[in-house]
């Protein structure tokens, strides 16, 4: 190893993987959005679909090497994204990790909150806690840690938009995965809850229930996948959504006919079925 | 309260969060907003800005049509309580006032006395810090200077905690660096200014019509020697023979005697602009029927009329406040523009070039399809503050509109006007121009220039405190 010490003022070479925000100004209007939980799937799409409308993005996940390949690619095609390792059950470290990423990106104009774990008890009469209660760890209380204080900012600003990832698989109680579906049931209440408390402050909140993508998630899901989309197809549907300041969206949208149907499917019915 | 800030600050933060605008509307950023009561909060500001690892810029009113006053993600301070008049001497004509005083309180407060401020902006909204922050110039800027020759002394607290008073004399270097730098040096908290003598309330104006452009700054320049004040309106859609046609306005203050009314005319009351048009219609809702004419069509024909009716050369007298503070005329005039804002494209250009350059500038402008929609002219000098955007020339503003359809093209546009400004040996103006970049900033100012303004940078905040949206544009942060 060399001794040589860098003199203090020679520029660093630019690490590709934190892009450095490109001055916003009227005629270059730049948004700011973090997405959390973008390493992969149904993020990373988002991600990089945000970087093609212009917005600055702080992506969060925990696994960094993921993380820096997708940031590194989002620079190199003209985009703008900082990669934060960080795991959504560490709540203590989200006051200090939110600011640091406000004063990085120089505001805040978009969250997305995209972090979610599908730990299926492995059968419809196994029970199994440690993953039930990861589940809710994750999707739900990883949520509330981050989208608590960024409601905050939003309501005092009076400007912001909130995007919550939660599944169809919180529409109803079903006998495959009861520690899922609490945890999106609980995020669907929690996303409408902010959005009546937020709309009043001119922020939009939009709930996203996917049904099947094709991701890793995929291959955790028991039995048939019907009308399973490419995570690229449900991150378009969501950035349009998003433009047009919409509340609830399921992608693909059939689902939304789908899980109608299921909602309204008598209990007496639905304790008899298998899935 | 000592530690107030600092003690309660951290758990309400979040709370404080807040979108700021330009004053053109063009532009929003969030940031945490803490409110300035006493010079003692600056101190705890900072304080509390490196723990909790936060850059720090001041604002008063906030509208300067660019970035200056913005910093998104970081916290701002909101200096507007901090505006007592603290000193009038009307012997003397010298007053000191806390930086948030605004030029409204300034002129209201000397005026009656005899005297007026030495330098304003077309608008009286202004806070002395931010004129102070920006040097800001007037319509008479090519024998009075900026403001800063007219600072007889102020005080700053540097983000390293020390509160310094500078003089022409005493910390000269700061003296310089400070007016003009943009307020990323320390945070004004008292400055004191020597106000100037009037002997009546009006200002006696000419107004005649230039046919051209030649002719429109052989006018400035000309006529420049025999008033106090001159400006020039210029319509920038006028084509070919009559492109840089318009008309120059030249005031000359009165002298003692010359107004047998004084008494009368130099009462407030004589003074405020009229809040209604034609006796009926309030100002404040004028914006909304000067919005369908906010295009092209429309603007030619605002500006066609407005050139027609100034053909009749005449002399008029009229209130100072009216004569200086056009801009206030009509209350959010800005928001006329619509949904995506205003900028404004401000240049500066020596004398021998301002010509040519203009010309290349203004026919671009109409081949794009993007004339300006107001022009305005002013005759400079230069000054020795060391960021200076004082030339022996000339000024032309441009306003233009901003919207989602020729943001791009706007864009390209300027980036055109910047190479041409820089050519013809130009400046800039930092509380005017939105899109100017560090490496058009670096060829005005040039490094030595900018290696000076940083080193002061380091010695007055070590730790990179104070930043802001502009100051990271044109500086590369």
């Amino acid at each position: 190893m060399s001794n040589a010490i860098p003199a203090e003022d020679s520029p660093k070479p630019p690490d590709p993987t934190q892009g450095k925000p490109a001055p916003a100004t009227p005629l270059n209007p730049r948004r700011r959005g973090i997405v959390i939980g973008a390493s992969d799937g149904l993020g990373a799409e988002l991600a990089r679909n945000l970087a093609r409308e212009g917005y600055s993005l702080a992506l969060l996940a925990r696994r960094k090497d993921k993380l820096d390949v997708l940031c590194s690619e989002i620079n190199a095609n003209g985009g703008s994204a900082r990669a934060y390792v960080h795991n959504v059950s560490e709540y203590s470290k989200v006051p200090d990790l939110l600011r640091k990423i406000v004063a990085e990106l120089g505001g805040l104009d978009l969250v997305i909150f995209a972090a979610g774990v599908n730990l299926p008890p492995g059968g419809m009469d196994k029970y199994n806690f440690e993953n039930d209660h990861k589940m809710i760890e994750v999707n739900l209380i990883g949520a509330m840690a981050w989208l608590h204080p960024i409601s905050e900012m939003f309501q005092s600003a009076k400007a912001g938009q909130i995007v919550g990832i939660s599944s169809v698989a919180g529409d109803r109680g079903r006998v495959g995965n009861p520690g899922n579906n609490i945890s999106k049931a609980g995020l669907t209440t929690y996303l409408e809850a902010l959005r009546n408390r937020l709309t009043r402050h001119g922020v939009n909140v939009l709930t996203v229930k996917p049904g099947f993508m094709k991701t890793e998630m995929l291959k955790a899901a028991q039995g048939p996948t019907p009308f399973a989309i490419e995570p690229a197809k449900a991150a378009d549907d969501i950035v349009k959504a998003m433009q047009k300041r919409r509340q609830v969206i399921y992608t693909a949208s059939i689902w939304r006919w789908i899980m109608l149907a299921i909602q309204h499917t008598p209990s007496f019915i639905f304790r008899r079925l298998s899935f | 309260m000592v530690g107030g800030l600092l003690k309660t600050m951290p758990i309400y933060l979040n709370s404080t969060f807040i979108q700021l605008e330009n004053f053109g509307h063009s532009l929003q950023a969030s940031s945490y907003r803490i409110q300035i009561n006493k010079t003692e909060d600056i101190y705890e500001a900072f304080q509390l800005a490196k723990k909790l690892g936060l850059k720090v810029t001041a604002r008063g009113t906030g509208i300067s049509y660019n970035d200056a006053s913005l910093n998104g993600g970081g916290m701002v301070l909101d200096m507007r309580r901090m505006n007592q008049i603290v000193e009038w001497d009307s012997a003397s004509g010298l007053v000191r006032c806390e930086s948030g005083v605004t030029l409204e309180q300034l002129w209201q407060k000397v005026e009656p006395d005899g005297w007026w401020p030495p330098v304003v902006s077309g608008t009286m909204k202004t806070t002395l810090g931010g004129c102070l922050a920006a040097n800001i110039h007037g319509k008479n800027n090519f024998q009075a200077g900026p403001i800063g020759e007219h600072v007889v002394e102020f005080t700053a607290m540097l983000p390293a905690g020390a509160l310094v008073t500078c003089t022409p004399k005493k910390n000269a270097d700061l003296f310089y660096a400070m007016i003009s730098g943009l307020g990323m040096l320390g945070v004004f908290t008292s400055i004191t200014l020597k106000m100037k003598r009037i002997f009546s309330g009006l200002i006696s104006v000419d107004a005649w019509h230039v046919s051209n452009l030649s002719r429109h700054l052989s006018g400035l320049h000309d006529h420049a020697a025999d008033h106090d004040y001159i400006v020039g309106w210029l319509d920038a859609f006028a084509r070919g023979k009559n492109l840089g046609r318009g008309q120059i306005h030249g005031a000359r203050q009165l002298k003692e005697g010359e107004d047998p009314d004084s008494q009368k005319t130099m009462q407030l009351a004589y003074q405020h602009l009229p809040d209604r048009f034609f006796g009926v219609l309030p100002k404040s809702s004028l914006h909304y029927f000067m919005n369908p004419f906010m295009n092209n069509l429309g603007m030619w024909g605002v500006n066609t009329a407005r050139y027609i009716s100034s053909l009749r050369t005449h002399t008029f007298r009229q209130s100072h406040a009216e004569f200086h503070f056009l801009l206030d005329y009509v209350p959010n005039w800005e928001r006329s523009f619509g949904r995506g804002g205003l900028i404004q494209y401000q240049s500066f250009l020596p004398k021998e070039t301002a010509e040519d350059a203009w010309r290349e500038m203004l026919e671009l402008s109409q081949q794009r399809g993007l004339p300006s929609y107001l022009c305005v002219t002013k005759r400079h000098r230069p000054d020795t503050f060391l960021l200076t955007h004082g030339v022996d020339g000339f000024s032309l503003a441009l306003d233009f509109k901003v919207t989602d359809k020729n943001r791009a093209k706007l864009s390209a546009m300027l980036q055109e006007f910047d190479r041409i400004v820089l050519d013809a040996g130009g400046r800039f103006y930092f509380a005017k121009n939105s899109e100017t970049t560090a490496e058009s900033t670096r060829k005005f100012l040039g490094d030595e220039t900018i290696l000076k303004f940083k080193k002061l940078k380091k010695r007055c905040d070590p730790n990179g405190l104070l930043e802001s949206d502009l100051y990271r544009r044109v500086f590369g942060g």
